[in-house]
């Protein structure tokens, strides 16, 4: 049945539109958009009052299934991705098994079509179960769906290996996706470096760990001439090496996360395990670059690296409790109230940076734009509502996140999906 | 002199100049205790105080058991596993069930920072910080203050050297503290590469000369190097280290004749000093585990008993 959105004020990456318009929706794609369509027998939705964004896109999220049912399954995280918004979500392969052949690969899309909410792209690993000894079969992933490829959790340490990955990546098209990390460095720190985890005796992780990648990495995609993104950069130095390889137009993309432009290392005073991040949360200086390089580019897109953990896994120790905390839900009113709010991004930024962005990125032709003839993604947000997150109101199956009981601006009304309401 | 208001010790940190004051000036009055023929008083009679310890501890949990004994309280050991999850309990669930039996104090030891404070947010008995990870060791910092008060008469204006891996001392951290607080000037010596980040910024001087530490500290309190950690391989060679930075008594030549020789122990004889240095005359090493008793007597009866009368 054809869908009928009266009265949106359409919000794209290059424009906001001035009056409201109506948007007509057959078959999943966007027929036309004007003011004032003739009620043609479609189901109408008033948007009146209400903003109209492309259907979020997130290239940074982990579904846990098949392994960690416990902490979420591709339901219950497609469900998360519908309620914060998103239509389109990438699942990383740190499964058990991890997400490195054809037919675990087809197992999840298969779920995810069952399931029928948002759509799941699957990121499988870069090497076989993700050791980082050796590629895995990229064209057989690619013929499964796999669009882009991540050792996501570890680097690729191996630089030759991840040499390899980038010039195989030039045949099949994928995206190389890499956390940065040299693990010696890193050395499981629990927290950023610096006088705060020393006044605690927590474990820091000096921010070098991740800048000695990116700029190892920016020097091998240069050389070959290669495409790589970034996953959850988190310190200024990182976003300097970025923008300077952006201006001399070696082919980088990075994504930062919502609580990284959020939240400090101070979140650690109270040994809250779901502060526990990694990257770890860092300094006031960090996130006031993150917010810069969000405004001037440098920064492509906000990812949520979505990473739900049990109760009982969180209310360990800080040095044995996993990394990682949910966002999908949080996502949006942490931009609207920490970016949009703050005067540091417009609407039609914050568009860019969760939907037309991540589209370019993963090359997704018909998506991350309300237009004519484009997939018929679309979110409806109240800009203006305020709401305080709640542990009972989540749909993840975790609750592992700092941000309970903090007040947000901006809510998601209503989330479509190839012109069907998933939320 | 302050009341005292505190339901738990969790760092010294959280306490004023006055409170620590109070808790020395309580230490004292209880030392004399431990040297009578009958080493008890009735203070804590029908308390019942639990060493929670998920680190292996001998001198502390004995110092605080025999502490709690001389004050007539029940004590009871727990040893817990830190990763007991493997058993599908988490750490508060252990507390939690502790707390179900009507405790009165849980006395916590942990390999990780923070947990002391999580008990303590969660839990109605008091809550003492027995060391946790890297962060602070109170009664430990507490004990060692007492030591030199004792001796010198005074903490203002006292130069006092720590020597050895500030890096992972809780020991450090929690004098550093507290000595702050009392007016000492704190100095830090030991290898760069076992100083933690941002040292200089907590109040200290930092040093790699021990000499020149040496010759000017009225107290020199030297830290453990735990072989263990060599793994990470923060230190070239123990040799090296013991060359550089070992105290001896060569290098004590240099030093004022009332240097006091501290070590929250146990000692590597060899290591941060020789057996002649920690037995030698400038030694308090065993007057500091003396004193331990009568500083967690005092912390004990702060805690627990004072409220009712």
């Amino acid at each position: 049945m054809a869908l009928l959105i009266k009265n949106a004020i359409i919000v794209n990456a290059d424009k906001v539109e001035k009056n409201p318009q109506d948007i007509l929706i057959e078959k999943g794609i966007i027929e036309k958009i004007a003011p004032a369509i003739k009620d043609t027998g479609a189901k109408v939705i008033d948007a009146a009052g209400k903003m109209v964004l492309p259907g979020f896109i997130d290239l940074h999220v982990h579904l846990r299934e098949p392994g960690s049912e416990d902490k979420e399954t591709i339901e219950s995280g497609s469900k998360a991705a519908a309620k914060g918004g998103f239509t389109t979500i990438c699942c990383m392969p740190n499964t058990k098994p991890v997400l490195d052949n054809a037919m675990v690969v087809e197992a999840v899309r298969k779920e995810s079509e069952r399931v029928g909410l948002v759509n799941v792209l699957v990121i499988g690993a870069i090497t076989r179960g993700q050791k980082g000894e050796e590629l895995v079969d990229m064209f057989e992933l690619k013929e499964a769906g796999c669009i882009a490829l991540s050792d996501d959790g570890y680097s690729v340490n191996n630089a030759q290996l991840l040499r390899l990955a980038l010039e195989y990546s030039k045949m099949t098209g994928q995206v190389i996706i890499e956390h940065c990390q040299d693990p010696q460095l890193f050395a499981k720190g629990v927290m950023n470096e610096g006088l705060t985890s020393t006044k605690l005796g927590l474990k820091g992780d000096p921010g070098i760990s991740e800048t000695v990648i990116i700029a190892r990495d920016i020097e091998i995609a240069n050389y070959l001439n290669a495409r790589i993104h970034f996953a959850h950069v988190s310190l200024k130095r990182s976003l300097e090496l970025i923008r300077q390889a952006k201006k001399e137009r070696i082919k980088v993309t990075c994504e930062v996360t919502p609580h990284h432009f959020s939240l400090t290392e101070d979140e650690m005073k109270s040994f809250n395990t779901n502060a526990k991040v990694n990257p770890p949360l860092r300094s006031k200086e960090d996130i006031d670059a993150i917010k810069k390089a969000l405004k001037d580019g440098t920064i492509d897109c906000i990812a949520t690296d979505h990473a739900p953990h049990t109760v009982e896994e969180k209310e360990q120790d800080l040095d044995h409790a996993p990394y990682g905390m949910i966002g999908l839900e949080t996502a949006f009113g942490l931009a609207v109230s920490e970016l949009v709010e703050t005067g540091i991004l417009s609407w039609a930024d914050l568009a860019e940076k969760m939907s037309s962005g991540p589209a370019n990125i993963l090359g997704l032709s018909k998506k991350g734009a309300i237009k004519e003839g484009f997939d018929a993604d679309l979110v409806i947000v109240d800009p203006k509502a305020q709401w305080i997150v709640k542990e009972e109101e989540f749909a993840s199956k975790s609750r592992n996140t700092p941000f309970v009981g903090k007040k947000l601006v901006g809510r998601v009304e209503k989330t479509i999906n190839a012109g069907k309401v998933v939320f | 002199m302050s009341q005292w208001t505190k339901h738990d010790l969790l760092d010294l940190e959280d306490l004023s100049k006055d409170e620590l004051e109070l808790i020395l000036t309580t230490a004292k009055s209880f030392r004399e205790v431990s040297s009578r023929d009958v080493k008890k008083v009735p203070a804590l009679r029908g308390k019942t105080v639990v060493m929670l310890f998920f680190e292996p501890s001998t001198r502390t949990r004995i110092s605080f058991e025999l502490a709690a004994k001389r004050l007539s309280a029940d004590t009871l050991n727990v040893a817990a596993s830190s990763s007991s999850l493997s058993k599908g309990e988490t750490i508060l669930d252990t507390a939690k069930n502790i707390e179900a039996m009507n405790v009165d104090a849980i006395i916590v030891r942990h390999s990780c920072a923070g947990i002391p404070k999580v008990l303590a947010d969660n839990l109605g008995p008091s809550i003492i910080n027995a060391g946790d990870g890297c962060r602070a060791h109170p009664t430990q910092a507490l004990l060692d203050i007492f030591t030199m008060k004792d001796k010198k008469g005074r903490i203002e204006g006292l130069n006092v050297g720590i020597v050895g891996d500030i890096l992972h001392s809780r020991v450090a951290r929690c004098n550093i503290t507290a000595l702050n607080k009392l007016g000492a000037n704190v100095t830090v010596c030991g290898p760069s590469t076992l100083m933690p980040v941002g040292v200089e910024k907590l109040g200290v001087q930092v040093s790699y000369d021990v000499d020149d530490v040496i010759s000017k500290s009225d107290c020199l309190m030297l830290l453990r190097i735990q072989k263990e950690r060599q793994e990470d391989k923060f230190l070239p060679s123990i040799r090296e280290y013991a060359k550089k930075f070992g105290i001896n008594k060569e290098r004590l030549k240099k030093a004022k004749k009332d240097l006091l020789i501290m070590h929250p122990g146990p000692t590597n004889r060899g290591v941060e000093l020789t057996a002649d240095v920690a037995d030698g005359e400038q030694s308090v090493i065993l007057e500091q585990v003396t004193n331990g008793i009568a500083v967690r007597m005092a912390v004990l009866f702060l805690l627990l008993g004072t409220k009712e009368e």
